[in-house]
């Protein structure tokens, strides 16, 4: 269990994490968001017991990051930001590094090595200085680290920042693997990474909570949930449809793209639309390239929110 | 305990995964040897000791020490390996003590290298061996000084030049405290006693003592003292600054 209570960090005048509470409980993949400089880095560094709160607390199963530091590193793997490492030494000798700090020992110690070193692809560049890596392989020996005790807590501060596409899902699919039995809190600004991830979201700006709910929540929350999308074979027809589906009742708001044909038709709150048009589609005996539901754009909803 | 060790062993290792180790050794060697035989005449005096060895360590310390002790925790903040290395199981002190200690034994293993100096007074004479091994003491405490100086100033600064002269100058000032130069800054203003304490934390007094082989209490505590006072200044300057 990861706990905070008006967790709080200010520079100066500068308030960097303003009143910040929340619980995350097993199984929960949290994903932290906020556009860039809204604090999410600061409340990961407090949790990881790098930087102190300026007021508030948190703990992290059950240990006070203030007065029971060591049991809650303990507890937590954790990946900094720019997942920094000591570039002169080789990915081996720094995973026996952690490893000694961790207190691995014997059997264990060798079976959690192995581990790791499998799942995230380090056997090839084992012997290589970290300074020699790509970005996506320092990426994955700072994973590496963060999960090479198998604690049950994880923070990881942009896991997939500079992977390109085949190392992002790896990632995502380590994560899934681990998140039966763990709670892992990641941030992140890359919005298909929280569907592809998390349970849940939790929404910072300016240093504040402002909003907090599971991915299909936030996306409810879209003025294009179950908004339909349709896209016409015959442009000229584009006219004629535009009409008909805006004197439809349940049509709040209809947006037209002539370059493509595309009409997406916006229900009013708490309506669906989608039987009335495809209803009217085959009355008018339309032919469509395509028709589908929206469940709701989590961008949009996220700028509505953090704007 | 454990964690010193860990930490000690991987900065220790970290000295040697580049050249700048044996630049550095081979710099002392050469220049500790070269300023013995020619400004402090080995050969010459016709003495069998290391006095002339010993009395210039001061000095060779004074450039050399802070580009020991520069990377000690600059490098950490600049790379961002400090905030790795804090989210470990390990407390701010075990991590400045594993560091500091790497430093000094890596100085002492340097200072071990000019044994053949020790080999050759002995067959050139009858040497005190007590005294040489007080002297050499003596020259490990210095260093140790200036390394625990050295480290405060690397943990203020992200850049190592920074640390590096702010470590010179530093170093210079506690050398020299008991000296016109340093005192004549305080003797216009501050009142006798304060420039009587500034004199005798002095380097060079406490050094010249052990030097000549006379092991007082009195200036070991110094070094321990002077120590554990910029060991505990570098931890305040890290928690102050390490997340800038």
């Amino acid at each position: 269990m990861i706990k905070t209570e008006h967790l709080t960090k200010r520079y100066g005048a500068l308030t960097a994490v303003d009143d910040v509470t929340f619980q995350v409980g097993p199984g929960e993949v949290l994903g932290f968001l906020g556009p860039n400089g809204a604090g999410k880095t600061t409340a990961m560094r407090m949790l990881a017991g790098f930087v102190t709160p300026t007021s508030g607390s948190g703990s992290i199963c059950g240990h006070d990051i203030g007065s029971d530091t060591l049991a809650a590193k303990t507890a937590l793997g954790y990946l900094p930001e720019g997942a920094p490492s000591y570039g002169e030494m080789t990915v081996r000798s720094f995973l026996d590094f952690i490893a000694d700090l961790r207190g691995l020992a014997g059997e264990r110690r060798r079976a959690r090595l192995d581990h790791v070193i499998e799942h995230l692809q380090l056997g090839g560049v084992l012997d290589q200085t970290i300074e020699t890596l790509s970005k996506g392989f320092r990426r994955r020996v700072g994973l590496a680290q963060a999960i090479v005790h198998d604690p049950p807590v994880l923070i990881l501060d942009e896991p997939t920042d500079g992977l390109d596409p085949n190392q992002k899902h790896e990632v995502r699919t380590l994560i899934n693997d681990m998140a039966r039995d763990k709670i892992i809190v990641i941030s992140t600004h890359i919005l298909e990474e929280v569907d592809a991830v998390c349970t849940r979201a939790i929404i910072i700006a300016r240093g504040r909570i402002v909003a907090d709910d599971s991915p299909a929540g936030l996306a409810a929350r879209s003025r294009y949930h179950n908004a339909v999308s349709m896209q016409l074979e015959d442009p000229s027809q584009l006219g004629a449809v535009r009409a008909a589906v805006a004197a439809l009742p349940a049509v709040a708001e209809l947006e037209v793209s002539e370059r493509d044909a595309r009409l997406t038709a916006l229900p009013r709150a708490g309506t669906t639309i989608l039987p009335a048009l495809t209803e009217l589609a085959a009355r008018q005996g339309l032919r469509l390239k395509e028709l589908h539901l929206e469940s709701g754009r989590l961008d949009e909803v996220f700028r509505t929110i953090t704007a | 305990m454990r964690n010193v060790g860990i930490i000690m062993r991987r900065e220790l290792a970290s000295y040697f995964a580049t050249p700048l180790a044996y630049v550095f050794i081979l710099i002392f060697l050469v220049l500790a040897n070269a300023l013995t035989f020619y400004l402090g005449g080995f050969f010459e005096r016709g003495q069998a000791d290391l006095e002339p060895f010993f009395t210039f360590h001061p000095w060779l310390y004074l450039f050399l020490i802070p580009a020991v002790s520069m990377k000690l925790w600059a490098e950490e903040r600049k790379s961002g390996s400090i905030e790795l290395l804090m989210t470990q199981p390990v407390t701010l002190w075990q991590a400045v003590t594993a560091k500091y200690l790497a430093a000094w034994l890596f100085t002492a293993l340097a200072l071990a290298l000019t044994f053949p100096l020790w080999i050759t007074v002995n067959y050139l004479g009858k040497p005190d061996n007590g005294a040489i091994l007080a002297a050499y003491l003596g020259s490990l405490l210095l260093a140790g000084g200036f390394l625990a100086i050295g480290s405060c100033m690397s943990a203020l600064t992200r850049s190592q030049v920074v640390a590096f002269i702010l470590g010179v100058v530093a170093c210079f000032v506690f050398l020299l405290a008991g000296f016109p130069l340093v005192l004549d800054l305080f003797r216009s203003w501050a009142p006798q006693a304060l420039t009587d304490a500034i004199a005798s934390l002095s380097f060079l007094t406490h050094f010249q003592s052990i030097e000549k082989g006379v092991i007082d209490v009195r200036d070991l505590l110094y070094f321990a003292m002077l120590i554990a006072f910029f060991l505990f200044a570098t931890g305040i300057a890290l928690e102050l600054h390490k997340a800038d």
